[in-house]
């Protein structure tokens, strides 16, 4: 089971973010929408990221930009820079990458 | 398997409608086999069908369509091409679906002999199939084929892309059956090179409505390989029953890129979109392309992005039209899905007998009005009747549909029947947007179609006697409708033999029909063939089928309140018209008194209204009024009727028309128009001809409606007994 915290306006997604949590997610993550203006994810402790995965992801982005919010994610681990890099969908997030890679490089190391 | 009724229904009812169009689409192109405009039609008439029945579970439905859809996929490819007897092949194949899907309301599965009948077809096709079924294609070693393809094909046709194109759309339960729509793209890595990889996630609903264990993407890949096709597919073996993949090899043909954008779920999208996804053209291309209409825009009018796409030579022509033809395609359906509602029948029909108590009450009221002479209440009864006529007239005109439905099936039956006689015979259709009562139309089909058969089995010659008679080979049918004087005519007309007159005199005379030596217009000889003792086969050659059955399609059409004639010329041909009320419930009616009694005659019918003195030269009492200079027969409706009452000093004619005949009907007063709600008289009174129904006035009185074709056949009848009488009396002297 994946942990995540939630501190203010920032949501930590530890574990699998996969077809088994997505759906305990996808609330979690619409509840964050709805009292932030900006919320931040940090996917930084994501070990699992599958394409149910992704799609929640691209559907909360989506639904940000409904919203007029400001959804950001952070902090993208391997699992999850592999799977966009597959996926060509960077310049849809259009968050910054390359500037975490480093930090997650140091935690692996 | 339950399904909802309902469904089942609309699934049944869009059924039927492919298959017509499918039907319509097969016969266009037995004469134009090269249109792939049409046979794009039947292949989504064929797709379609089989997707949807795949979603209610009918396996049998399925199975056999999806041969008939191979089939036509690869005439589509141009490696079948449609000569008439696959054709006729698919025309059998409709029949059978039409046949399977009458299984469906029944709820039956398939008997052995439809089973027979269905294996007996797919064997056929699999003919077209390449032999037993293999896909021999698969085993084409395919980057040869490609080479070869061009040099020997003109280079615009093919696309310059050397690259494998792999569109996928997954299925909805892709992840909860525990798969990764990703491991399939590793997979493809085992193979050759991913070059481009565009993820469609425009299916995927808004963050609320989605349900993320549902899958709603898709990819668009350009893939780089020595494989072969079938290993290709292999990757996809685990998803290929709930996915919507398409794998076109490199230097695939244009036309196969138009049809797969055709093909592609996706609505609304943006032409740069749909070809980046489909990798003729890459995101800096589109940018660039993007930057020059922005740029384009200061001193010029913008351009369609397809045109700057076009110059530029980025995409060949035919790509962005395809692409273009797609985006109207998408808007277009929606138009056409948003103004069209499917309503229960019997709805309308509640609705308009609801108009019709509301068109009786508003009569009282106006009545009620008149009788307490007040000004201003007697003006808003007038509007409100005002209102209450546009009202019927439009649920009336919810309930008219075009005739041309009808006219279109009988290209079928044209077809079939020449092709059972060996005659070459045109079917003409016009008129076809002619509106008539659905009721209507629904029971003139079965009429229609006899004198369509008829036509042509007996009226129509064989192309031997035609050209020896100096006529074209190719015989002519034609089926005419128009509307004339609140009824709509039906025509229909072959340029074939005739009729025979002195053999359907003899005929009628050894029948006892008509007494022997009476003299019968040329019409009432032809009209003979309507009666019932002409039912037997064994008349005459030309006649003998003409005979067969023609009674029951004149009381069919008698039912519907309506008339049938023929005409003949000899030699040249006959037409038989069909004369029918526009509609069944509710008419505009002239109301008129005759004693106590209150009659509505039809107003479509009424010509105009006369006082009596002033045209009978003879007082009124004899049967013929001279009507500027014409001969009119006229009858008092007192007498008809035998009505009481007192009579009046100044009676009036009021003259009537149906087809070609008028009348003159005297009566005491005249009342005006009413509008006129039919109800159907009782079973007792149903042998009287010459009252079509009753309907109820403002203040509840009962009125009588004349139904003027029953009235005027009654006269008719009447004066031609009179003749016979008299001819038989001269007969008499004479001997």
């Amino acid at each position: 089971m994946p942990k995540n915290t939630k501190e203010n306006n920032r949501i930590i997604i530890e574990g699998e973010l996969t077809i088994y949590t997505v759906s305990e997610l996808k609330d979690k993550l619409i509840a964050g929408l709805l009292t932030n203006e900006e919320l931040e994810v940090d996917l930084s402790a994501v070990d699992e990221f599958d394409g149910a995965g992704l799609q929640l992801l691209i559907a909360m982005k989506q639904g940000a930009k409904a919203l007029n919010r400001t959804l950001r994610l952070t902090g993208h681990s391997q699992a999850v820079l592999t799977l966009l890099a597959l996926s060509g969908l960077e310049s849809f997030f259009g968050d910054p990458l390359l500037s975490v890679q480093p930090k997650n490089e140091e935690e692996m190391a | 398997m339950t399904i909802s009724d309902e469904y089942l229904e609309t699934f049944v009812v869009e059924c039927r409608e492919l298959l017509e169009q499918m039907e319509e689409s097969l016969l266009a192109i037995e004469q134009d086999p090269t249109n792939s405009e049409i046979l794009n039609a039947i292949f989504r008439a064929a797709h379609t069908i089989k997707g949807s029945a795949g979603l209610f579970g009918l396996e049998f439905i399925v199975e056999f369509t999806h041969i008939a859809e191979s089939v036509l996929d690869r005439a589509r490819s141009g490696e079948v091409i449609i000569n008439s007897s696959l054709a006729a092949l698919f025309i059998e194949v409709h029949d059978h679906l039409g046949n399977l899907v009458d299984l469906v309301v029944a709820g039956s599965e398939p008997s052995d002999e439809l089973k027979a009948f269905g294996k007996r077809i797919t064997n056929q096709l699999q003919v077209y199939l390449g032999g037993s079924g293999a896909e021999p294609e698969v085993h084409r070693p395919v980057v040869q084929q490609a080479k070869t393809e061009i040099t020997a094909e003109n280079k615009a046709d093919i696309v310059a892309s050397e690259c494998w194109h792999i569109s996928l759309r997954f299925g909805i339960d892709v992840f909860r059956n525990g798969m990764d729509p990703f491991s399939f793209v590793r997979c493809l890595y085992s193979l050759g090179e991913v070059v481009e990889l565009v993820t469609i996630i425009d299916a995927i609903p808004s963050a609320e409505d989605l349900d993320p264990e549902s899958c709603h993407l898709g990819f668009e890949i350009s893939f780089r390989s020595d494989a072969e096709k079938i290993a290709i597919e292999n990757v996809f073996n685990f998803v290929r029953s709930d996915c919507v993949i398409h794998i076109l090899p490199p230097h695939s043909k244009i036309s196969e890129y138009q049809d797969f954008i055709r093909d592609l779920p996706e609505q609304e999208m943006r032409l740069g979109e749909i070809l980046i996804q489909c990798g003729t053209l890459t995101q800096e291309e589109l940018d660039d392309v993007l930057l020059i209409q922005s740029v384009l825009t200061d001193d010029e009018p913008p351009r369609p992005i397809g045109e700057v796409l076009v110059q530029q030579q980025l995409v060949s022509p035919p790509v962005v039209e395809a692409a273009l033809k797609k985006q109207e395609q998408v808007k277009e359906h929606k138009k056409t899905e948003a103004n069209l509602i499917r309503v229960d029948a019997d709805k309308l029909d509640e609705l308009i007998n609801l108009v019709g108590e509301l068109i009786i009450a508003g009569a009282g009221t106006n009545l009620i009005a008149r009788n307490a002479g007040m000004t201003n209440l007697m003006e808003s009864t007038a509007t409100l009747s005002r209102l209450v006529e546009e009202v019927r007239d439009s649920a009336l005109a919810l309930r008219m549909v075009q005739i041309g439905g009808t006219f279109n099936r009988f290209q079928r039956v044209v077809r079939d029947v020449s092709k059972e006689l060996g005659k070459d015979i045109d079917l003409v259709i016009s008129g076809a947007e002619t509106e008539l009562d659905k009721t209507v139309v629904e029971k003139i089909g079965d009429p229609l179609t006899h004198l369509v058969r008829n036509s042509m089995d007996h009226g129509i010659e064989s192309a031997d006697v035609r050209i020896a008679r100096g006529k074209p080979a190719k015989g002519t049918l034609k089926l005419n409708a128009y509307h004339d004087a609140g009824s709509i005519v039906i025509e229909v007309n072959d340029d074939g033999g005739g009729l025979n007159k002195a053999k359907i005199l003899s005929k009628a005379v050894e029948r006892g029909l008509v007494a022997e030596g009476a003299t019968l217009s040329d019409k009432e000889i032809y009209n003979l063939i309507f009666e019932a003792g002409f039912s037997t086969a064994d008349a005459v050659s030309n006649l003998s089928g003409r005979g067969v059955g023609m009674d029951v399609v004149r009381r069919n059409i008698q039912a519907l309140r309506g008339r049938i004639e023929l005409d003949s010329n000899e030699g040249q041909g006959s037409t038989v018209r069909i004369r029918l009320p526009l509609t069944l419930a509710i008419i505009d009616g002239f109301m008129v008194g005759v004693g106590n009694t209150i009659f509505v005659i039809p107003l479509d019918m009424v010509v105009e209204c006369i006082e009596l003195r002033a045209w009978a030269s003879d007082g009124g009492d004899g049967q013929y009024l001279n009507l500027r200079g014409e001969v009119l027969p006229y009858r008092r409706l007192r007498d008809y009727f035998e009505t009481n009452g007192d009579i009046v000093q100044r009676e009036n004619v009021v003259v009537v028309r149906y087809g070609e005949h008028k009348a003159g009907l005297v009566v005491d007063k005249l009342m005006g128009e009413f509008q006129t709600v039919i109800k159907p008289l009782g079973k007792l009174f149903s042998g009287e001809k010459s009252i079509g129904g009753f309907t109820i006035l403002g203040n509840g009185e009962v009125a009588l409606i004349v139904d003027i074709p029953g009235l005027m056949h009654q006269i008719e009848h009447e004066k031609e007994a009179g003749i016979t009488a008299v001819t038989s009396l001269q007969h008499q002297n004479v001997t």
